[in-house]
């Protein structure tokens, strides 16, 4: 199929890490979450994941395709 | 419990991924064009994304909510339906199964058996499916609404809408290969957002060796948790195999070994993994014979390292419900909006005097287990000084000891999760559902596209016809979901009958199918009287048989009852799952003995030459010596079944 699933997943985890790290920008270390910033580190938890699945889906491009 | 207010981040969050669920829909449908683009996705897709597929599948209905549910009430013995089951079955799959469905071109389940055995047999199969496809996705479907109900507070019939909705759209735009597709990106919004759940409940109980203290705690005196009446000695919570092995009073789940070997890994398993076309047809969709050997083994690696994520939240809850320091319990049974008038009348009426007379009064009303002291401490309180009834109300529900154990990945959702987390585990818990729903309409489309519509009602139109009668079938499909939703929410023991009925049919399955691929003897009738003879036994065997405790009737048994006779003692299990484990162990027996007695009485009436690429001994082996060493499904199969070995050690 001509559409690179890594594109969409990239995309979406990086636009949720971005929220997810302004939230814990604003709202800082959560009581509920034992006084840890979990907003903050999970949010560049998902920042590299998404990134990382940018890069790959990026790097698949620039090679011709597999032969079958 | 109480709803949970959302904030705007949270909101954000599930907007982005149903944004991206149907963009993916929508990005695919340009490239769809034939009725096999659609219903099996023109077998194009690479094998890692069919792997995560072939796993978020069947994470779907009630998996996530259930694992936990089960990890609390039995601890990690839940895990051998990983361990024992999901694993070698699906190693067995890929190495043994996967050369007789890819190669065969056959484009489902159903059309296997057809071109293996007779119509006969693809038509029982297939209706049978079709049937339980759209009841599946109708209770997942029930069950999400009433989550998001409870939850969120959202309106049941909007809850329901809007998440088929969503699923009709990106099914209906981009077929297979988008229920493929989406149900990739469910796995890692499943994995992702509850992963940091699971983490901070165990760093809140103080790591591994101080949950399995207390969960000796919890095994020593379980009916303080009211988890169980009995009493078990100090691993049965953490120990997979110490307890069982002791025998079936010894663990809470109640079975012995040979019924978790034989009756859930053997026949339960390879049954469900290797012929369920719901999971089966995502392997099918790979773009080539490797791709779709591989799909199952890369899917059990995450599938082996699963109940971490699904099986340790239940052991964390019942380890902190322990803890009194922690402020926490299970979450109780919610008491019916019906049943707090009389019960708040009755609590109104009575005095500290006659407060024990009250408590039976108030629990007959409740329909509940309740806690004395506790009912005797709100009558107290209110005939002191009358208290408001929304009061009231919360005390008595905390009355409640009886467990809502579904609601117990929730409990935990909502204690650890800050707005934003919250926001990324609600999404990860309404993908699962929606992957279950989308995964069980497309097999419902290929299904009846294919095996029903094509076969028996219009066969010979053109691949046009097909096509549109499949995108047809997508909303035909979600509209019976909705209705079974309906019926499901309404009609709750319609529906055990019915998925009880579905138990019957599947649990002798596996027998038609190994000895289909294996024995170039079995018959096209011994194969269809065999199946019906093992559908019979266990539908025998549960009418016959009971756990110890339960009323015969629905559960089982209702023939001595009927008969006027008490149930003889042995014919009682010591659990409900021990009652299903055997009789699945029953089921599988009777179809393999019957399909083997009657195939040898019966003529052959498919040649050698027409069953090659269909039976193991009348195939040319697979040559894999153009892969790695590595690589090669037996080999990857081995090294996989070594590493679940050493699982099943570690945690012995």
């Amino acid at each position: 199929m001509g559409l690179d699933i890594r594109w969409p997943i990239g995309i979406m985890f990086t636009l949720i890490s971005v929220l997810l790290i302004i939230q814990g920008a604003i709202t800082g270390p959560s009581d509920k979450a034992l006084g840890i910033n979990i907003n903050l580190w999970w949010g560049i938890v998902l920042l590299v994941f998404g990134v990382l699945m940018l890069f790959g889906a990026a790097r698949a491009g620039k090679e011709p395709p597999k032969q079958r | 419990m109480q709803p949970i207010h959302l904030a705007w981040v949270d909101y954000a969050i599930l907007l982005a991924y149903t944004g991206f669920v149907i963009g993916i829909g929508f990005a695919l449908r340009r490239y769809l064009k034939t009725s096999s683009d659609y219903l099996t996705s023109g077998r194009s897709i690479p094998a890692w994304v069919t792997g995560l597929a072939f796993m978020a599948a069947n994470l779907g209905a009630l998996e996530l909510v259930g694992m936990a549910a089960s990890g609390a009430k039995y601890g990690i013995a839940t895990a051998h339906f990983y361990w024992v089951g999901a694993i070698p079955a699906m190693i067995f799959l890929a190495v043994f199964m996967m050369p007789f469905y890819y190669g065969s071109k056959a484009r489902s389940v159903p059309e296997y058996l057809n071109m293996r055995f007779d119509y006969r047999t693809r038509c029982l199969n297939s209706i049978s499916f079709a049937v339980m496809t759209v009841f599946a996705s109708g209770i997942s479907m029930d069950a999400l609404a009433k989550l998001l109900n409870l939850l969120l507070g959202w309106d049941y019939n909007f809850g329901l809408l809007i998440t088929s909705a969503v699923v009709l759209v990106y099914v209906l735009k981009g077929g297979l290969t988008s229920a493929i597709y989406t149900e990739v990106l469910q796995f890692f919004m499943i994995v992702l957002g509850f992963a940091p759940v699971v983490w901070l409940g165990l760093k809140d109980i103080g790591g591994w060796d101080i949950l399995k203290s207390r969960l000796a705690v919890v095994a020593q005196n379980p009916a303080a948790l009211s988890l169980n009446d009995k009493t078990f000695a100090p691993d049965a919570w953490s120990s997979a195999w110490t307890p069982v092995l002791a025998g079936p009073a010894h663990n809470p789940m109640g079975v012995d070994w040979f019924a978790i070997v034989f009756g859930l890994g053997f026949v339960l398993s390879f049954g469900y993994w290797c012929t369920n076309f719901l999971v089966v047809q995502r392997a099918m969709a790979a773009k080539n014979m490797t791709a779709a050997r591989r799909t199952p083994l890369i899917a059990a690696v995450p599938k082996m390292l699963f109940p971490v994520l699904v099986i340790l939240p239940g052991m964390l809850a019942v380890a902190l419900a322990t803890m009194p320091a922690k402020l926490y319990r299970l979450p109780p049974v919610a008491i019916a909006d019906t049943a707090f008038a009389p019960a708040m009348a009755d609590i109104k009426s009575a005095t500290p005097d006659t407060a024990d007379a009250a408590f039976d009064k108030i629990s007959k009303d409740v329909g509940l287990k309740l806690d004395q002291a506790k009912v005797t401490a709100i009558i107290k309180a209110n005939s002191l000084s009358p208290l408001p009834d929304k009061e009231l109300k919360v005390e008595l529900q905390d009355a409640v000891t009886e467990n809502y154990y579904n609601g117990v990945i929730l409990s935990l959702v909502k204690r650890y999760c800050p707005a934003g987390l919250m926001g990324l585990a609600l999404t990860a818990l309404l993908a699962s559902f929606m992957s279950g729903m989308a995964g069980n309409v497309t097999a419902f489309n290929t299904i009846w596209t294919y095996d029903l519509y094509q076969a028996y009602i219009a066969p010979k139109k053109s691949d046009r016809h097909y096509f549109i009668v499949g995108q047809a079938t997508t909303v035909v499909g979600i509209g019976l979901s909705i209705c079974c939703a309906y019926f499901a929410g309404h009609y709750s023991n319609a529906m055990d009958i019915i998925q009880l009925v579905f138990g019957f049919v599947n649990a002798p399955l596996f027998a038609t199918f190994l000895l289909g691929m294996f024995w170039a003897r079995a018959t096209g009738t011994g194969a269809f009287l065999g199946l019906l003879g093992g559908t019979a036994t266990s539908a025998l065997f549960h009418a016959l048989t009971i756990a110890t405790g339960d009323m015969p009737g629905i559960k089982g048994a209702y023939l001595w009852s009927l008969s006027g006779h008490a149930v003889p003692a042995g014919f009682q299990f010591p659990s409900a799952m021990a009652q299903n484990f055997w009789l699945a162990s029953f089921a599988f027996i009777a179809c393999f003995v019957l399909t083997v007695v009657i195939s040898l009485a019966t003529k052959r009436t498919k040649s050698d030459a027409e069953l090659k690429g269909l039976v193991y001994s009348l195939t040319p082996r697979l040559k894999d010596d153009d892969q790695h060493f590595l690589l090669r499904p037996a080999v990857l199969g081995t090294i996989l079944l070594v590493a679940c070995l050493i699982l099943n050690i570690i945690f012995w």
